[in-house]
């Protein structure tokens, strides 16, 4: 078996070419992999489609970094502390460019992922009727079903380019664990064309075939690994780090102006060489957030 | 306002939470009169008792610490459709009189808008699939309007059995509790059932864009009691969610 763990410079360059999709944030609140959002501002990639549940605040920095073209998305904004500046720019005022949007729910879009994983063209629902989300959306169909004679909305399939998931620990293969709520994570994974995990910690295979329940998406669909502590920050990784709440809230204030948004993305993602740097950064502050949690009752297989 | 949320919970049913006050108004009732319900995260989570502290978002490590379940955002929504989940909370940016909520955009043209919003999240997906709906919502005129100008989360539509006609299984907003009152629905429309100690049925009129309609039984909204007050300063010391005017 060889080893796919590569450095997250090298995960971007060689895996996500400009106008790829990618499904992000795929946790909801928790596990957003942040240090991937910020290597791809640092590499500017361009034409971009995110695709996710909600982001908490990493897609209103790709927006505002002008790295993308579309989103495919429940929720943009800042989870705590309120709206997207940057998303609201880009929307209200084009700037730095014009986005397009296709508005979903979190059941749309989970239900979107999970065609994609099943490999089957939609999935018929209930949700959404009479919501102008499927108007504003334009991929959704109404539909009679066949069997019931009732109106459904059919989802299609949504199969990302690039998965992008943040777990606590992998082996080199990409066989990966991850605890806490899961979003939409296991269906992106299994959907996308191809999967790079980012892993709090390397471990050996055993670890991970010693208990196969907690495994969140299998080597086999994984293309790259990186080793990449501290990935989530500010966004929680259950067991290893809480979050932090303050600095959400100080991205809020910090973004209201364009300049103060330029002036943000210059200090904490171009202007720090990597996530080793923007931790050392963070010093103190990184270190009072780190947790072990309460050890799980063992399992025995 | 959370305590009116929090009787509005009964004891043993399945609660779809969401964030701030439902989540205080959850804990609330899970205190006082509802030991038995049961709290539902649609990132993934199902839990019978409220998190040790205050909670930011619904992901946040407490929040997961002790839970019963913790799963996939699909398995929430599949109990949601199913028909298993007796009520959720839900706020908006603007709501009408029958209940729809706008939390995409404000203005006319969605592709180019006044305000851009942060969009559904679930909520779209609690108010088409939940049983009943509560809904919260600070007021003021602007979001208290005639009519809404995307329906993101669909209420009663436009009254009467709209609901039924457009295809949606159940549910409907059953109640929508202001910072200044509590209204109920009648035939898909909001009629003020109570005004909060210190506001009054003229001052609610003055603050809401449509033409109010007052139940014949309105009166005061009942005080929180000392009890729920003390939980609420508890769960909620420096006041991050229940001081914001929300």
């Amino acid at each position: 078996m060889t080893s796919k763990v590569v450095s997250l410079r090298e995960a971007v360059a060689r895996h996500v070419p400009d106008g790829a999709s990618i499904a992000l944030g795929c946790a909801l609140e928790p596990a957003i992999p942040f240090a991937f959002a910020h290597e791809l501002i640092r590499q500017r990639r361009m034409g971009l489609e995110l695709i996710g549940p909600i982001s908490d605040i990493a897609f209103d920095q790709l927006i505002g970094a002008g790295c993308v073209a579309r989103v495919s998305a429940a929720w943009v904004g800042n989870v705590s502390a309120g709206l997207a500046h940057a998303y609201r720019r880009a929307m209200e005022q084009g700037v730095p460019r014009r986005i397009e949007v296709r508005d979903h729910s979190n059941f749309s879009i989970a239900q979107a992922l999970l065609a994609g994983a099943l490999g089957a063209p939609y999935l018929p629902t209930r949700t959404l009727l009479g919501s102008d989300i499927p108007r504003a959306n334009g991929t959704f169909r109404e539909a009679t079903d066949p069997f019931s004679g009732e109106r459904v909305l059919l989802i299609p399939a949504i199969t990302p380019d690039v998965a992008v998931i943040a777990v606590q620990r992998a082996d080199e293969d990409g066989n990966a664990h991850l605890w806490g709520p899961w979003g939409v994570t296991q269906e992106a994974a299994l959907a996308a064309k191809s999967v790079l995990v980012l892993a709090d910690e390397i471990v050996e295979r055993a670890v991970i075939a010693s208990d196969p329940n907690r495994t969140i998406v299998p080597g086999t669909k994984v293309t790259a690994v990186v080793r990449q502590p501290g990935a989530c920050h500010p966004s929680p990784l259950q067991g290893r780090y809480r979050r932090d709440h303050e600095f959400f809230h100080e991205y809020h204030n910090a973004t209201r102006s364009l300049a103060g948004f330029e002036a943000w993305i210059a200090e904490w993602v171009t202007g720090v060489a990597d996530r080793d740097a923007y931790l050392r950064k963070l010093g103190a502050r990184w270190e009072a957030l780190r947790e072990s949690g309460k050890p799980a009752f063992e399992v025995r297989f | 306002m959370v305590a009116q949320a929090a009787r509005e919970i009964r004891d043993g049913e399945r609660v779809f939470v969401g964030l701030r006050l439902p989540l205080i108004a959850f804990v609330v009732a899970k205190r006082t009169h509802a030991p038995n319900a049961v709290g539902l995260f649609e990132l993934g989570v199902v839990r019978d008792a409220p998190a040790a502290e205050l909670l930011y978002t619904m992901g946040d490590n407490p929040n997961v610490a002790g839970a019963v379940w913790c799963a996939r955002t699909i398995d929430l929504m599949g109990l949601l459709q199913r028909g298993d989940v007796d009520a959720g909370f839900i706020g908006g940016a603007e709501v009408d009189v029958h209940g729809n909520l706008n939390t995409t955009a404000i203005g006319s043209d969605r592709t180019h808008p006044t305000v851009q919003l942060p969009g559904s999240g679930g909520g779209a997906d609690i108010a088409s699939l939940a049983h009943r709906l509560i809904v919260i919502m600070p007021h003021d005129k602007r979001r208290l309007r005639a009519s809404v100008d995307f329906i993101t989360s669909p209420g009663h539509g436009t009254g009467g059995d709209w609901r039924a006609r457009v295809g949606l299984p159940r549910g409907g907003p059953s109640v929508l509790i202001t910072t200044l009152g509590v209204f109920r629905f009648v035939d898909g429309s909001a009629v003020l059932d109570s005004y909060h100690p210190g506001a009054s049925v003229d001052r609610i009129r003055e603050a809401t864009g449509w033409s109010l309609r007052v139940a014949p039984t309105v009166r005061e909204t009942d005080a929180p009691s000392e009890e729920v007050l003390a939980i609420i300063r508890q769960y909620d010391p420096h006041g991050f969610w229940t001081r914001r005017g929300e």
